[in-house]
């Protein structure tokens, strides 16, 4: 509800807590003995899931439930407890505490891509190839695999993800002879004829948002971080961010776009009476615009995300995130079992009739799949759009190994930029500076450029 | 104001007497004018004083600080009568569609197998147990500190004034990597324990009782043959009941509104407070599929402030009394 408090909060903690376990990671700490294996063929996976024994996973993702439902069903020994402890962030916390702590971490934890680095470099996670899982590759789309392999190792199996796509309002486009736009130029100009036309409509809303901003960077082809063990850099100037941002000035100083936050009341308000014409975001959408805008329903479709060049195809993920296994986990034979088997076998079907999207091959290629018709979206096979979405994602992105902490700097930084309707090059300039200085402090050797 | 005119009525009698400054509350002597009759000083109201002027910008300040208090409390009403639907179609400061009020407090205590009143009952415990105990603890060290005289009170002293200025949320997550290693993360008592301690409450109880617990009467006490404990109990707690409420009234809100450190101590939703729980049931929403339940957030909301606003007005009979109580001492 109040955001500005949340995110006072969060910092304080960010730096309180990310800042010791990313002190602690480079420490080179070694795993604890435990009472089971860390590595593990499919049989002794197979034989861990006949004897009684239990984990826990913390997911915040609706399906985990009943995914852990049918996975008791088929492995009657194992009692999985599922905890939702809070929706990212929240969960982060606890999970930087509990690998801190030394105990209290699950077996299994739900990790979105961009946090992943965190806790990967943390070594806080299993190495999942350990349990044979770089079999798994080819059931995965590339780009979410390249989002769970790095330094060469496994950490995650992929849950669901984000491909990009542009969700606009028919009935506002139509009613402004609005054709659907192709590039951002065009998409530009569109914004300028809606807000001009109804000073009360936008055709999106954004009061930074860090997720997105990388999204867009990401898509523009712009590689801000790269990371090399402990050598990171990080140039939030380098081409793509500054085409990114070059463009997105033109919607934010000019006051184009909506000052609204998303996941607010008045954000869902906006998309229910179509004053907010369009959203970049996730193929995850669907389920949330169905459930929270019903009154927007036969409005919506969904086309691929504007491009900077006519004709181009580059896409971009937001969201979206793995399950990876503790290095604290004391049963991870059966951890690792419970991951092959939410991600990469029954689960995957069962988190997709949640609203997930998906990650796997298999069933982004599906003729059900594809082939579904959304009332919602006035009859459009949506996923055809998002599927291609999928094939498309701009290759080589890296998170930071503490973007959670960068995250939660960024409205100090962008975020003065549209609170000003000031150049947001500035804005990441500050980002930069701000992420590179907290990158250093942890040990890291940051280099800007 | 009925003292006041009471006071403003010229005595039927000459002979002066002892009256009540309608002002101050103080007794004052009666002074004789120089005829020997006694001045009606309050003949003209309308020049008696401040007291009787109205102010309108104080007037339009109170309002205006009014209306901002309890806008929030309105809108959470209004709000907690509407459907998940209607909520985001309506006008947020006034009802509209049907009256759901009831419905929405039924859906809100059988949602997800009533954990909503598994977290009424856990944050029932931790006000009940923690500022239950924190008011005890700080009552009995506060007025140690301030009837008794022993080396190192200075040092106990600054320590406490120390502790007031640092937050708890700042604490928290030293605090958590503490009662992990002592294994009491995940239970009750990591959110009982440090919510047993309230050093403002000590200081207030401390300075309270200074004033309130006059050191003679103890004395006598102790003459008379009572025990400290006896005396405690049976004396002093009675003097330093208003100065307790208030402390209860804090350390009560404290613990019902405490997120910051269950949200770290605690992994399992069984043992959520409210404050957590909702914010839980807020969060679902802003996830891929996650279901919306607005509606019920807003309820739960409402139905978590009504015990505290019952507490509140109750209690404050008993605070109010114990300002106007400090405030005649002789």
């Amino acid at each position: 509800m109040n955001s500005r408090f949340k995110k006072t909060v969060w910092r304080t903690l960010a730096t309180a807590t990310v800042g010791i376990a990313a002190g602690a990671s480079l420490v080179a700490c070694s795993s604890g003995p435990g009472g089971s294996a860390d590595s593990g063929t499919a049989e002794d996976l197979e034989k861990a899931l006949q004897t009684e024994s239990s984990i826990t996973v913390w997911a915040w993702a609706p399906a985990v439930e009943d995914i852990a439902k049918a996975f008791e069903e088929k492995y009657p020994k194992i009692t999985v407890n599922v905890e939702n402890v809070g929706t990212g962030n929240d969960q982060y916390t606890k999970l930087q505490n509990a690998i801190k702590a030394g105990s209290g971490a699950p077996d299994v934890a739900q990790i979105e891509y961009y946090a992943l680095p965190q806790f990967a470099l943390g070594k806080s996670l299993a190495d999942l190839s350990k349990f044979g899982f770089d079999d798994l590759e080819d059931k995965f789309t590339a780009s979410t695999w390249n989002s769970v392999n790095l330094n060469d190792k496994l950490y995650a199996l992929p849950q669901d993800s984000g491909p990009m796509a542009m969700f606009y309002r028919k009935d506002v486009f139509d009613k402004y002879g609005i054709a659907v736009p192709e590039t951002w130029d065009q998409y530009i100009a569109a914004a300028k004829t809606i807000h001009d036309a109804d000073p009360n409509a936008y055709i999106t809303n954004d009061t930074g948002d860090a997720g997105f901003t990388t999204s867009m960077i990401w898509q523009a082809g712009g590689k801000p971080y790269t990371v090399d063990g402990e050598n990171v850099g990080i140039n939030l100037q380098d081409e793509g961010s500054k085409k990114w941002a070059d463009k997105w000035n033109q919607l934010v100083e000019g006051g184009y776009v909506a000052q609204t936050s998303s996941w607010s009341d008045e954000w869902f308000r906006g998309l229910s009476d179509g004053s907010i014409a369009t959203l970049i975001i996730g193929s995850w959408m669907p389920g949330n615009l169905e459930g929270q805008a019903p009154d927007g329903s036969g409005q919506w479709r969904v086309a691929p995300m504007p491009q900077y060049e006519a004709g181009g195809t580059a896409t971009a993920e937001n969201g979206g995130g793995g399950d990876a296994v503790l290095e604290q986990s004391k049963n991870k034979l059966v951890a690792a079992a419970f991951l092959k088997y939410m991600n990469a076998e029954e689960g995957t079907q069962i988190s997709i009739d949640k609203g997930g999207f998906p990650s796997t091959n298999a069933d982004l290629e599906s003729d059900e799949f594809l082939g579904y018709e959304s009332e919602y979206f006035g009859g459009q096979k949506i996923n055809e759009v998002f599927a291609d979405s999928a094939k498309n994602v701009v290759k080589g992105w890296q998170y930071l190994p503490f973007q959670v902490y960068a995250n939660s700097i960024y409205n100090d930084t962008v975020g003065q930029a549209y609170a000003n309707k000031s150049d947001l090059n500035e804005g990441l300039t500050d980002w930069q500076k701000a992420s590179a200085s907290y990158g250093s402090e942890q040990g890291f050797t940051v280099s800007e450029k | 104001m009925t003292s006041v005119q009471q006071g403003a009525a010229p005595a039927p009698s000459n002979q002066p007497t002892d009256k009540i400054d309608a002002t101050t509350g103080r007794v004052r002597p009666a002074r004789r004018s120089s005829t020997g009759q006694r001045r009606p000083r309050f003949a003209k109201p309308q020049e008696g004083g401040f007291r009787k002027k109205r102010s309108v910008w104080l007037t339009v300040v109170m309002a205006v600080m009014l209306v901002y208090a309890l806008l929030p409390l309105f809108w959470l009403f209004v709000n907690s009568t509407k459907t998940q639907d209607v909520l985001f179609n309506s006008f947020g400061l006034w009802f509209s569609g049907d009256f759901s009020l009831f419905a929405n407090i039924g859906e809100t205590l059988a949602y997800h197998d009533g954990e909503f009143i598994r977290w009424f009952g856990n944050t029932v415990l931790y006000v009940v147990v923690g500022a239950g105990g924190a008011t005890f603890l700080a009552t009995l060290a506060g007025y140690g500190l301030a009837k008794y005289d022993f080396p190192g009170k200075k040092g106990v002293f600054a320590v406490v004034l120390g502790a007031v200025a640092v937050p708890g949320t700042a604490l928290a997550v030293p605090t958590f990597l503490m009662f992990s290693q002592l294994g009491l993360t995940n239970t009750p008592w990591a959110i009982i324990l440090p919510s047993l301690i309230s050093p403002f409450g000590l200081y207030l109880i401390w300075t309270y009782a200074i004033d309130s617990v006059p050191t003679e009467l103890l004395e006598a006490a102790r003459m008379d043959g009572a025990g400290e404990f006896r005396t405690f109990f049976t004396i002093s707690l009675k003097l330093l009941s208003p100065g307790l409420i208030t402390v209860l009234l804090f350390t009560m809100v404290a613990t019902w509104n405490n997120y910051f450190l269950p949200l770290i101590m605690l992994s399992e939703s069984t043992w959520y407070p409210l404050t957590v729980g909702l914010n839980q049931w807020n969060n679902q929403a802003s996830t891929a599929g996650g279901e919306a339940i607005y509606n019920l957030v807003i309820t739960g909301s409402f139905l978590t402030i009504i015990p505290i606003v019952i507490a509140f007005l109750f209690m404050q009979r008993y605070w109010q009394s114990g300002l106007a109580a400090g405030s005649v001492k002789q």
